[in-house]
């Protein structure tokens, strides 16, 4: 990499990181655009927090470059350091000390002297809902609490780049949605977002650009929509008024938009998976015509509706095994998948 | 699910974006805090520690009066003829023989610790990187200074008289203090070398023990065969005993002082950098 490209946070170019005979990360490349999430999916084990820890300066990689806002992570650690901010896997803050302890502290770190420390860390606690915890060790704060510490904590000074790495892994699903409304505030204040994942549903909800990686290497990347278009336009689903009709229905799906059609357990319901050959049309035209069809047909349809490709068909699309095959096959540190390569 | 896990989660407030988006736009960034001022704040997580968990003062308070009691009383009669006049001798030897020993929980703390998520953050923070270390030995120099005044205590109420007064007493304990904070760069290596805080502690152990009774806290070494003799003397506990004891007593030991000065440096200077170095690559 010679120059730093303008408007991107992260740049990295054939990244590596061994550990002994594994390699962790195997030649990733990224270019994180400013003031976005991105979004680094994958299962356990494919690098994701290795990845991280080289571009919050905690690691050094083994080859390969990396540049944060321009700044090289290793010859320039420490202008690296002065822009970004962490939240780890693992709770980032100090356990033995309480919410206001640990706040003030890293804020007196970040160069605010005490007046200004504890102000801002009331402040934080205040919108982070955290006021009546201050005064209580981390380590009784429930995994809800720890997260949203965790997040104050890294914008104490509102970073210009933050790492979270799987933020909501072990929440429950409310504290989930309360996590992702804190990185829509933070992303909407100008802060770029690297967000790492094993939940398809976090990269679809919060990401805007998403590099699947498996196995230390970045298997595809894109926009949520080229990430999808890339197994279909999506599928379209109906509910006929008499399960007689379906045999009939299922006929018509297949002519029409030449669709791989599912029949459902329930006995008046079918799907039909669009693929992006069969037409220029997108998946609304695909399914205007063949409602119009199987009208014609005398088909009465009751209820239908149009799904996007979930982010889950597009990693088995990708690698040919779904994330738990590659979760166990990581373990065993397996022989590479056939369908896969 | 415990009762106490669902009332935190009823209890938690929700999220005020409006708020936290006022906090967000707040962009200007104070200048970095100085490797001073830095190390200090480490220096107040430790004394927070110390707030949250007061078992943790148990081996700097009980541990050296058991020590003080023990050899006052063990050896007292048979090498000075009585325990009121052993310990005329033996109090400031035990003193840096205890602290010496009380320095390698530093290790265990900074094993412990460097597991932990937190020293991520720590080391992704723009500030002078060997603060952290500091913070930590800084905050056991508090505890040395208790450990101190503890033993002090005992060995006044069993009969010690320093004749150097009060300003020997601290001249001492002050010497006691920087030679600890430097001697525990060792310890802060081990911590961050080896895996499990059991290995740090081991290896402690096998370093500390020889070290603090292959001295002259207990016995003049001049009874001592040649080649221990040898050892002994140029021991960097025996000439911190040395110097402590002649402190104390009134006196200038400046051959001591100096020598012990030198060896405290020798430590910062091959175990600091040695430290870093492993910290900067964990």
């Amino acid at each position: 990499m010679s120059q730093h490209t303008a408007g991107l946070a992260i740049e990295t170019v054939g990244l590596v990181k061994t550990f002994g005979e594994t390699r962790a990360v195997d030649g990733v490349d990224l270019a994180v655009p400013t003031g976005t999430v991105y979004g680094v999916l994958g299962p356990n084990g494919a690098g994701k927090t290795t990845t991280v820890k080289m571009l919050a300066t905690l690691l050094r990689p083994d080859g390969g470059e990396a540049r944060v806002f321009g700044h090289d992570v290793v010859r320039e650690a420490d202008d690296v350091r002065g822009r970004v901010s962490l939240t780890g896997q693992y709770a980032s803050v100090d356990e033995d000390l309480t919410g206001t302890e640990n706040l003030v502290l890293l804020g007196r770190l970040l160069g605010h002297d005490k007046k200004a420390a504890r102000e801002r860390a009331a402040q934080l606690l205040e919108a982070f809902g955290l006021t009546e915890a201050a005064g209580r060790q981390i380590k009784n704060y429930s995994g809800g609490m720890r997260r949203r510490i965790d997040i104050a904590a890294s914008i104490l000074n509102t970073p210009d780049l933050l790492f979270l790495d799987e933020p909501t892994t072990g929440l429950d699903p409310r504290s989930r949605n309360q996590v992702w409304d804190i990185v829509r505030a933070v992303v909407a204040q100008g802060t770029t977002v690297l967000l790492t994942t094993q939940y398809l549903d976090e990269a679809d909800q919060l990401a805007s650009r998403i590099a699947v990686i498996d196995r230390g290497k970045v298997i595809a990347e894109g926009t949520k929509g080229e990430l999808k278009a890339s197994v279909g336009a999506g599928s379209v689903h109906l509910r006929l008024r008499d399960a007689e009709q379906r045999p009939e229905a299922a006929e018509v799906l297949r002519q029409t938009l030449g669709a791989r059609v599912q029949l459902e357990p329930d006995p008046v319901a079918l799907t039909a998976r669009l693929g992006t050959s069969a037409s220029d049309d997108t998946a609304a035209g695909q399914a205007a015509r063949a409602l119009g069809e199987l009208a014609r047909s005398g088909i009465t349809v009751d209820n239908f509706s149009l799904g996007q490709p979930s982010l889950d068909e597009v990693f088995l699309a990708l690698t040919g095994h779904d994330t738990q095959a590659s979760q166990a096959a990581t373990a065993t540190t397996a022989s590479k998948d056939e369908v896969a390569a | 699910m415990s009762t106490a896990t669902t009332t935190e989660t009823r209890e938690l407030a929700p999220v005020s974006a409006e708020s936290l988006a006022a906090l967000l736009v707040a962009k200007e960034r104070p200048p970095r805090p100085s490797a001073w001022s830095a190390s200090l704040t480490f220096g107040w997580r430790a004394v927070l520690k110390i707030k949250h968990v007061p078992e943790q003062l148990f081996d700097v308070t009980a541990f050296p009066i058991m020590m003080v009691l023990m050899y006052t009383y063990l050896f007292g009669g048979a090498l000075a003829g009585s325990p009121k006049e052993y310990i005329q001798f033996l109090l400031p030897g035990i003193l840096v023989m205890s602290v010496v020993m009380i320095t390698m929980y530093t290790g265990v703390s900074v094993n412990t610790d460097i597991e932990k998520g937190v020293f991520d953050r720590f080391r992704s923070l723009p500030i002078w990187r060997p603060s952290t270390m500091v913070g930590y030995l800084l905050g056991d120099a508090l505890r040395y200074a208790i450990a101190s005044v503890v033993m002090l205590t005992v060995g006044i109420v069993l009969g010690y008289r320093p004749d150097g007064g009060p300003v020997g007493v601290i001249a001492g304990i002050a010497l006691l203090i920087v030679f600890s904070f430097a001697f525990s760069w060792i310890w802060t290596m081990f911590g961050l070398m080896l895996r499990t805080e059991k290995s740090v502690m081991g290896v402690s152990m096998m370093v500390i023990f020889p070290l603090t009774f292959l001295s002259n806290v207990f016995v003049d070494p001049r009874t001592m065969p040649g080649w221990l003799q040898a050892f002994v003397n140029n021991s960097p506990v025996t000439h911190l005993a040395s110097a402590v004891r002649g402190l104390m007593a009134g006196d200038w030991p400046a051959d001591e002082i100096a020598w012990t000065l030198g060896w405290a440096a020798l430590f910062l200077l091959v175990f600091g950098p040695i430290t870093m170095r492993l910290y900067n690559r964990k």
